[in-house]
This record gives structure tokens, sequence and C-alpha cells, in this order.
């Protein structure tokens, strides 16, 4: 939800509770005052009426309401001077106009005219109640609407002008990318916090854009100091293996410990590699021939397949080309294909599916989902395969990144990578 | 024979050196631009191996002033940088190979007989070890005089040996000459066994008189058993 929306939802769920109060408040109050003309205009005219009868006793015997608005009756003496009070209250009667019942106020009264006691009542037709009800919650529903759409307006019109500067900021942040932006550039604002939440964000950025490139600059560095002294071991011991001078034995642990420092070579290869790629050095791009880079993978991994007992299946429905550099889409293809081999149960099939915008290699290996957070981050090992670098995928996912091709995992009772194109 | 080493790292320099000086090759070296701009103006060589980064200059320059200067000895560029503009560039100023570091020894050894035996012979020779012959220019092998049929992997292995004869093959240099650079990530090399095993058949099969040995842990060598 958007900040806007949220000031007006609060604004409106506010707005509903006064009013709701303030509206019974106001009903109440109302009513009071009505009552009490009401009341004020029944006792004044019981007052002319006293006075009437007291000229014109004849009066005394109009018992009903007809065109009178009241009635009097002879009464007994009442038992207390309670009686001779007034009472008020409130009652239904049939009106002729409206053709129902209507409410009426209604005023009683007991006084003395010449030792005798007459009951008097005295009616005055009130303002029709639900009617009363019914216009003010109209009203009351205006004006919240009022209310409300000047509050939007106000939003809409002020707090976008006001807010302007942080959605732009918003903006920036939503579209930079660490390793391919400039710093965030922001415009000058009168407004304090932003200006300084807008210094905060360009410094942050800025130091993480530095140390981005520290570190990627270290790898590089790191990768090709490394190949020097990496080389020259290797030599030396190819050399010292070679001169004949050694047990059996010996051969072998030297043997090993070059086995160990090819992996390490590997491993500094596959960083070198990765660093290149993040540092757009692979520039020389081509139409290449997808299905053609499969086949020579294929080609290229059958021994290695074969002695895994893995059979390789290529299933071309489509021809796929696609602007990439040539290097990079081999190494893509022979880590992925590679990959699903080495991960494959033996005698079991790699299957290469070739569509019409995505290359899909299927293999059946551990019966267990790969948690697809890890699989594409460096050095992220299956346990089970101690001896890979952990940047096979890692490799493959920044070749797809650099493209803008999407590389996904799946798992349904098969591991399932795919390359969707555009 | 004559080769030239242009190398400022001294381990490697010496490494290079003592390598090709088992193949019986006069071998000098170099290990800065001026000793090397010395070296190449005063003698002829064979082969040159040219490492690009040098303390007072660089390799590629080297490789202008020896074309400049009309010379047509082979060139090796050797780097550590392995970025495709370098390669693109040195062999753009008339390198014949270029070998990015690090690199077997095997691996250098079968580069420089190469260019030798293309310079020597402009491509067109046959060598021999003991009764094989292989002419590396239609890529065919024979058994004293018989045609030995061999698939692609089968021959580039063979090659390599020769190339190598006598001399330790590691199974990693072996794989990666054969099966590509970027084959090693798989971590074993045992697939290598199922097309060793058919070469060393149909050698011995055709009764030929070179064995391919196994060097149990480390790798192969090719001997003669004359």
């Amino acid at each position: 939800m958007k900040l806007l929306n949220h000031t007006t939802k609060y604004f409106s769920i506010l707005l509903i509770i006064l009013i709701s109060i303030w509206a019974v408040v106001f009903y109440f109050a109302m009513l009071d005052e009505v009552y009490d003309s009401l009341d004020d205009g029944l006792e004044n005219q019981k007052e002319l009426i006293l006075q009437a009868v007291r000229e014109d006793p004849s009066l005394l015997f109009d018992t009903e309401f007809g065109v009178n608005n009241y009635t009097i009756k002879k009464t007994s003496q009442p038992v207390s001077e309670h009686f001779y009070s007034d009472s008020y209250r409130d009652t239904l009667m049939y009106m002729q106009v409206e053709d129902e019942y209507e409410p009426v106020r209604i005023l009683e009264s007991i006084f003395e005219h010449k030792g005798d006691y007459y009951k008097i009542k005295l009616i005055t037709s009130m303002v029709e109640e639900d009617d009363q009800i019914e216009n003010l919650v109209k009203y009351l529903i205006v004006l919240y609407l009022l209310l409300i759409s000047s509050i939007l307006l106000l939003n809409n019109l002020i707090f976008r002008k006001i807010w302007k500067p942080f959605y732009d900021l918003i903006g920036h942040l939503k579209n930079f990318r660490i390793e391919k932006d400039e710093p965030i550039k922001t415009k000058p604002t009168s407004i304090d916090e932003f200006r300084l939440l807008n210094l905060s964000v360009e410094k942050l950025t800025e130091k993480s854009r530095k140390s981005y490139l520290v570190q990627k600059q270290f790898i590089e560095n790191a990768a090709h100091e490394l190949q020097t002294p990496l080389a020259i071991s290797i030599n030396k011991l190819e050399l010292l293996v070679e001169k004949n001078e050694l047990t059996d034995l010996q051969s072998q642990e030297v043997g090993q410990v070059l086995d160990s420092l090819g992996r390490l070579n590997r491993l500094n290869k596959s960083l070198l590699l990765l660093s290149k790629i993040d540092n757009d050095q692979y520039i020389e791009e081509e139409r290449v021939s997808f299905n053609e880079v499969i086949h020579r993978t294929v080609e290229n991994l059958e021994d290695f397949a074969v002695h895994r007992g893995v059979a390789i299946y290529v299933d071309e429905k489509e021809q796929i080309d696609f602007k990439i550099n040539k290097d990079l889409s081999e190494i893509l293809m022979l880590n992925l294909i590679k990959n699903a081999v080495i991960h494959s149960d033996k005698k079991s099939q790699v299957k290469i599916e070739v569509a019409r915008n995505s290359i899909t290699i299927k293999n059946i290996g551990e019966n267990k989902a790969l948690n697809p957070e890890m699989i594409f981050k460096r050095f992220s090992k299956n346990s089970s395969n101690k001896s890979s670098t952990g940047l096979g995928l890692a490799i493959s996912k920044a070749i797809t990144d650099r493209y803008q091709l999407n590389l996904t995992y799946h798992f349904s009772g098969q591991h399932e990578f795919a390359i969707i194109f555009p | 024979m004559k080769i030239l080493i242009v190398e400022d790292e001294p381990q490697m320099l010496e490494n290079m050196k003592s390598s090709l000086e088992r193949e019986h090759y006069r071998v000098e070296t170099a290990d800065n631009y001026l000793s090397a701009i010395d070296k190449i103006g005063g003698y002829d060589y064979d082969c040159i191996l040219l490492d690009i980064t040098l303390p007072d200059g660089n390799g590629l320059e080297l490789l202008q002033e020896l074309k400049k200067m009309g010379k047509e000895e082979g060139v090796i560029v050797v780097s550590a940088k392995d970025s495709l503009e370098d390669r693109l560039k040195g062999l753009d100023l008339g390198a014949d190979d270029y070998l990015p570091k690090p690199f077997h020894m095997a691996e250098l050894n079968a580069r420089v007989k190469a260019i030798i035996r293309r310079r020597n012979f402009e491509g067109s020779n046959i060598i021999e070890f003991g009764n094989v012959s292989v002419r590396p220019e239609n890529r065919t092998v024979y058994i004293n005089e018989q045609v030995l049929n061999l698939n692609r992997k089968e021959y580039d292995i063979l090659m390599y040996l020769i190339s190598n004869r006598q001399r330790l093959v590691t199974k990693s240099a072996l794989a990666e000459h054969v099966w590509g650079d970027h084959i090693d990530q798989s971590d074993s090399f045992d697939f290598i066994y199922s097309q060793m095993k058919n070469l060393r058949k149909k050698l011995s099969d055709e009764k030929a008189t070179i064995m391919i040995e196994a060097v149990y842990g480390v790798g192969y060598k090719l001997k003669d058993i004359q």
C-alpha cells in the first residue's frame, strides 16, 4: 500500500469514528432542544386555556380533541399535591392528513375550578423523528465524503509535491545495480529530513560500490598472482617425477600433490573466469547456434559420461541462435551438462531438450530437491561431491545474468536446469 | 636447434629451461627486455618463448621489434594474463602460438616441437618413433607402412605422447590437451582409461614397437620396446 493511501486510510477511519460519535451526540442534543421548545409551547397554551375557562365555563365540556387540540374532563380530587404538576409524554395519534399514526407530544395537568377538579390534556404534533434521523445521516454522509475527498485532494496535490524527493530516491534505489551503475545522484531539496536521507543514501551506495569494486579487483589480482607460483610448483614436480629417480611410491605421492595442485589451479581459473565475466571482459559477441554448441559439448563429454555410465540424449525441437560470446556459450553449456553428468545416478540418462526459447537439462540423481536459493551461490557445494570447485553453477549463473537470460532450477523427481531465452 | 626463453620469473625460467634441455635443445635465456633485444639482434633462434610482462618492457613490443628486423623465428607468446586481447594482439603481430600460464611442461614441449616442425619442414614431414610414423598434415599414422585407423582422440593422445616420447606425461596434461581446457573440473581423469585401452590394443594388434606405459597415479610414458 502506498504511503499516501496509508494516511488517507487512517484519516478515513478516524473520521468515521468521530463523525459517528458526533452524530449520536448531535441527535440527542437536537431532540432535547425540540422537546424543550414543544413543552414550552404546550405550557403557554395551557395557561391561555385556563384563562379562557375562567371567562367561559362552557369550555369545560370540550371532552374530545375535535377542532381543538385539547380536552378537559372532570376528575376526582387528586390524592396528593403531586398530581397538580404537569406531566409530559410521547404518544402516537392518528392523523388524517398523513393517514397514519404520528408521534405527538402530550401535556397532562389537573386544575381546580369552582371546587371541582378537571383534567386537561394538550397535544402538539412532533417533528417526525425517523425523518429527522434519516436526514441527519444523509447530511453526515455528505459531510464525511466531502472531508475524505478534500483529504485525497490534499494528498495528491500537496503531499505528492512534498514527498517528491522521497519518491525520486526510491526510484533511484530500485534501479541501482551495484555492478553496473554510476553512484546515485539526487536533486537538492529544501526539506531537512530528505536532504539527510539523500545524503546518507548517496554515501552508503557510494561506499558499497567502492568496496564492491575493490573486492572484484582483489579477486582478479589474487587469482593472477597465484598463477605464476602455481605454474612453477606444478612444473617443478612434473620435472621431478620425469627424472626417473623416484621410487614408485614417491612418484605416486608426487602424483597426489600434482592432483591437488591441479584442483587449486582449476579453482583459480574458475575465479579468474568469474571475475572476467563480472568485469565485462568478454566483449566480442556473435550469433551462436546453441544446437551446435550442445553437439560439440556432448561430444567432448562423451568419454567422461560413458565412464560414469551415463547416457546423454539431445532432443532438438527447435534451433536456438543467440548473440553471445562464443567462449562463454561453450562454458555455459559445458558446466550445465557436466554438472548433470556428475550428479547423475549410474546407468541413468541426461536429457537435453532444445525448445523454442529454452534449453532444459534433466538428470536423475539424489532424490531430493536442491535449495534453489543456494545452488547458484559461489562455493555452495553438495556435500557428496568433495572435489568440485563449487563454482560451476555460479559461473553459469554469471554468464546467463550477463546476457539477461534466465537460469532456473526445478525439481520434479529429477533435477531440471533450464535456460530461458528472451 | 636453438631456443630463446624470455621470462622474468627466475623459477619459471629455470623450469622451462631444464624441460627443454632434456629434449637436447640449446636453450638461452633473457630475463628482461634489453637483454632479450640484444640476444635477438645478435643471434638466430629456431623458436622464441616470449613472456608478455617484463620488468622493463612489454613482450608484445619485443615481437614488433623482431618483425621489424625481418626475423623469421617461430614465436610462442607465454602469458599469465590469458586475456583475449593479448592473445589476439600477439597472433596479429605474428606470433605462432599462445600459451597461457600455468601450463604443463608436456604441453610446452608439444607446442615447441610443432613450431619447429612447421618452420623446418613447412609442415610436411614424417615423425617416426619405433616402427610407427605419423604424418601430422593429414593426421595419419602408419605402422610398418600400414595405415593404423585411429579416432580423433586416439590420434591426439598418440601425437601428444610422441611429442613427449620417453617422458612422463601427467594425466591432467593429457586430458587438457585432448579433451579441451574446460574438461578439467571433472575432478578425476579416469575417463581417459577407455580411450587409452583402445589405443594400446590397436598398437599391440598391429605389432607396434612402441608401448604406452602407465605410471600409476601420475600418468603415462611412451616407450620404444625394441
